[in-house]
């Protein structure tokens, strides 16, 4: 069964708009999104601007509340409404103006031309049913008939690498380990070949191990299909593995953004920089103090004025408490959200307290 | 080799299951740790490495094996002077503070129980010194576990537990729950408080970038047992076993530079839906070095290098005892 048949069988698999050169696969446009609670009203993720070409794999970085599993839900219409809500911005996909479409049209792209991969596979699983009925229903949706959705579905699982495709077929989720699971997953999604990943912390939960083969397992897949990742994840080591743009958050902001390498090598954003340090690699003693940021991040919903990371932050002056900083270009495709530029800072030993 | 304050010596621990056979959690473990050093124990969960910290404290009993804490016999009449020398602290800071006692009320508890330290002033005295150690001022004595950060909440369950002057402190996951900008506090703060009180941990985590920077020896569980363990540069610069291998290689590092590089190792993972094998290495089903020998007999533990144990029988066969670069000493590095 192949591909080409599959994208012939129905309307929802009419290939979606084609990029001109040059543009977003994806872009977000100073995205802003709210969350109410206790009758208050707070935008807790502020101003985010983020574009995938592409073919490209972009990372999401930030600890936990810095507002990641929020921009990308936003992205497919998917924020918990109630409490949360898209307040502003434009989200647009191959050109096309998101919030101009209907339910009906967010669900087709969202099963068609995006899929999207969970920390918790189970938030996306059916734990009553088989894998195969639950991956041949999603091809179903979508258009294709009941034999060559089930050809595709042994296809993708033996693509993601699962050794008994037809055990796997039969099984029911809770029949099966976290790594499995996460395959199974992550075949769901490419069963209907997406233009667009997003995996949110597929690999969090997980050992290891497990996780390297995922991740292998994925950038074999987009090497070969060419689709753009957007990959989400609060660990510095897999956005250097597998990801060739880099996003940066922190408390609900982008506050630094570039190409992996000239982020990893010439951190712009003190913050960036501080989480660097704050990690062992090649060249830390054994032993040696890491660089303690000192200070814990921001409630998003109850910033001040000013730049959310000045309280922790060595470097910070009088301007730093009166005006939130806009991000600033600091060399090709690297902005960041900080009033000094790198050569302004101190030197880093100001962390080591 | 400095003293040993704990040694744990072919320990099992089994737990009853409702269906199919008992659950084997440790089967034959054996940790040695010398005074004023670091442990590091790592493998992926359920390997066995909290039931090891809860019956290293004897939270638990295990089903078997001996636990000498500095010199003496641990469990059955031991007195509890002897026991609170050794202290757990969890991976969860919240989970193991009371939401209803104050810092300065649990940690005058914990003197009082103790009979640490008696009189009033004197007590007081000795919550600010442990608060200091922790680098936590005075303004934290009336605050309550939530009016406190992950961070802090964690600082304050290392002072509780150095409240009764441990010469051991197993730390589970320490900083696994924190935020990732606040982890590099907690392990300065382990660091500082190691030096200054000379203390001993047994430091479990699946980090093994942070286990690799603290640690002084390792030693890789698998499936209930050791499989590799030694000095930290050779079991995770220079590792034996096929699963510390695949476990080193694995992790990926905050390097762009140094992952383009990295040869791409298959771990081998157990797709299909049985568990473990009946006979021989724990690990040949995943291994890619299996070979007969291996799905028929069980390895031992055997030194392959000074102070360098490994249970594979390959490795055991391509580096005998002797042979091959030693571990180098003055490879100081945290990172491969
Ligand atoms: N359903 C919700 N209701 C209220 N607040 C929420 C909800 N989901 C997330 N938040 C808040 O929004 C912020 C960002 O959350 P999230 O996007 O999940 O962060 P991340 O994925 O980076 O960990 C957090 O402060 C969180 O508390
Ligand atoms: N109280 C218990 N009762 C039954 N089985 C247990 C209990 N505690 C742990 N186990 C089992 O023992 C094994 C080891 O668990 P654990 O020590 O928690 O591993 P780790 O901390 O390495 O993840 C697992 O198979 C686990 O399910
Ligand atoms: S703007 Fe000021 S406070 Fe914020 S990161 Fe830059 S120097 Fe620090
Ligand atoms: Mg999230
Ligand atoms: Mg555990």
């Amino acid at each position: 069964m192949s591909q080409a048949a599959l994208e012939t069988t129905g309307p929802a698999f009419e290939a979606g708009r084609p990029v001109t050169a040059g543009e977003p696969l994806l872009a977000l446009r100073g995205v802003g999104i709210g969350v109410r609670r206790r009758r208050r009203a707070s935008e807790i993720v502020r101003g985010v601007d983020l574009e995938v070409f592409p073919g490209q794999k972009l990372g999401i970085v930030g600890e936990s509340g810095s507002g990641k599993s929020l921009t990308v839900l936003s992205v497919l219409g998917l924020l918990p409404d109630p409490p949360v809500r898209l307040l502003r911005g434009q989200i647009t996909f191959a050109g096309q103006d998101l919030g101009t479409l209907d339910d009906r049209g967010l669900a087709r792209i969202r099963g068609a031309e995006i899929a999207m991969v969970y920390q918790d596979p189970m938030t996306s699983l059916n734990p009553l049913l088989r894998v195969r009925t639950q991956i041949v229903e999603t091809l179903r949706a979508h258009g294709a008939p009941r034999d060559a959705a089930r050809a595709r579905c042994r296809e993708v699982l033996n693509q993601v690498g699962l050794q008994e495709p037809e055990r796997v077929e039969r099984a029911f989720p809770h029949e099966l380990s976290g790594g499995m699971l996460q395959r199974v997953m992550i075949a769901m999604a490419l069963a209907v070949s997406p233009r667009l990943l997003i995996a949110d912390e597929p690999t969090t939960a997980l050992d290891v191990t497990i996780q390297q083969q995922i991740l292998e397992l994925v950038e074999d897949i987009q090497a070969r299909t060419g689709m753009a990742v957007v990959w989400v994840t609060h660990d510095l080591g897999v956005v250097a593995r597998i990801v060739d743009q880099v996003v940066v958050m922190y408390a609900g902001r982008v506050v630094e953004k570039g190409p992996t390498r000239t982020l990893f090598a010439h951190p712009s954003h003190p913050y960036t920089l501080a989480l660097l340090g704050s990690l062992p690699h090649q060249g830390t003693l054994h032993r040696q103090p890491l660089t303690q940021i000192g200070g814990t991040p921001p409630d998003p919903a109850r910033l001040e004025r000013g730049c959310p990371f000045r309280s922790r932050c060595p470097f910070a002056f009088d301007r730093c408490a009166q005006e939130e900083p806009p991000l600033i270009e600091r060399g090709p495709g690297v902005a960041a959200a900080c009033w000094k530029s790198p050569d302004e800072w101190k030197s880093p030993d100001e962390w080591q307290k | 080799m400095a003293e040993i304050v704990l040694r744990a010596t072919d320990i099992e621990k089994d737990y009853p299951s409702r269906r199919g056979p008992k659950v084997r959690a440790l089967r034959g473990v054996s940790v040695a740790l010398a005074g004023a050093s670091t442990l590091g124990v790592v493998g992926e969960s359920g390997c066995g490495k909290s039931t090891l910290a809860r019956v290293l404290v004897g939270l638990e009993q295990p089903t078997s094996g001996r636990i000498e804490l500095m010199g003496e016999l641990v469990g059955g009449t031991v007195g509890a002077g002897l026991a609170r020398r050794i202290q757990l602290v969890f991976q969860d800071p919240f989970s193991s503070l009371n939401p209803r006692l104050t810092v300065s009320v649990a940690l005058n508890e914990v003197l009082a129980v103790h009979h640490l330290v008696t009189g009033r002033p004197e007590r007081r005295r000795r919550v600010d010194e442990l608060l200091t150690m922790v680098a936590l001022g005075p303004r934290f004595l009336e605050r309550y576990p939530h009016e406190l950060s992950g961070g802090q909440a964690q600082r304050v369950a290392i002072a509780r537990a150095l409240a009764v002057e441990p010469r051991v402190l197993v730390l589970d996951e320490p900083t696994s729950a924190l935020d990732v900008s606040v982890r590099a506090e907690v392990m300065n703060l382990l660091s500082r408080l190691q030096d200054q009180l000379a203390l001993s941990y047994v430091f479990i985590s699946h980090d093994l970038a942070m286990v690799r920077h603290i640690s002084d020896t390792i030693s890789v569980m698998y499936l209930g047992k050791v499989v590799e363990s030694g000095p930290y540069e050779a079991v995770l610069g220079a590792p034996l076993h096929p699963y510390t291998r695949a476990l080193a290689e694995a992790v990926p590092l905050p390097d762009p530079e140094i992952e383009a590089g990295r040869r791409k190792a298959a771990a081998g993972e157990v797709l299909t839906l049985g568990a473990e094998p009946l006979y021989g290495c724990p690990y040949h089903p995943r291994c890619p070095l299996a070979e007969d020998l291996c799905r028929a007999q069980v390895p031992d533990l055997v030194e392959l290098r000074p102070g360098h144990e490994v249970a594979c029988h390959i490795a055991a066969r391509e580096a005998p005892v002797g042979t091959g670069p030693a571990a180098r000493a003055d490879q100081k590095e945290t990172s491969p």
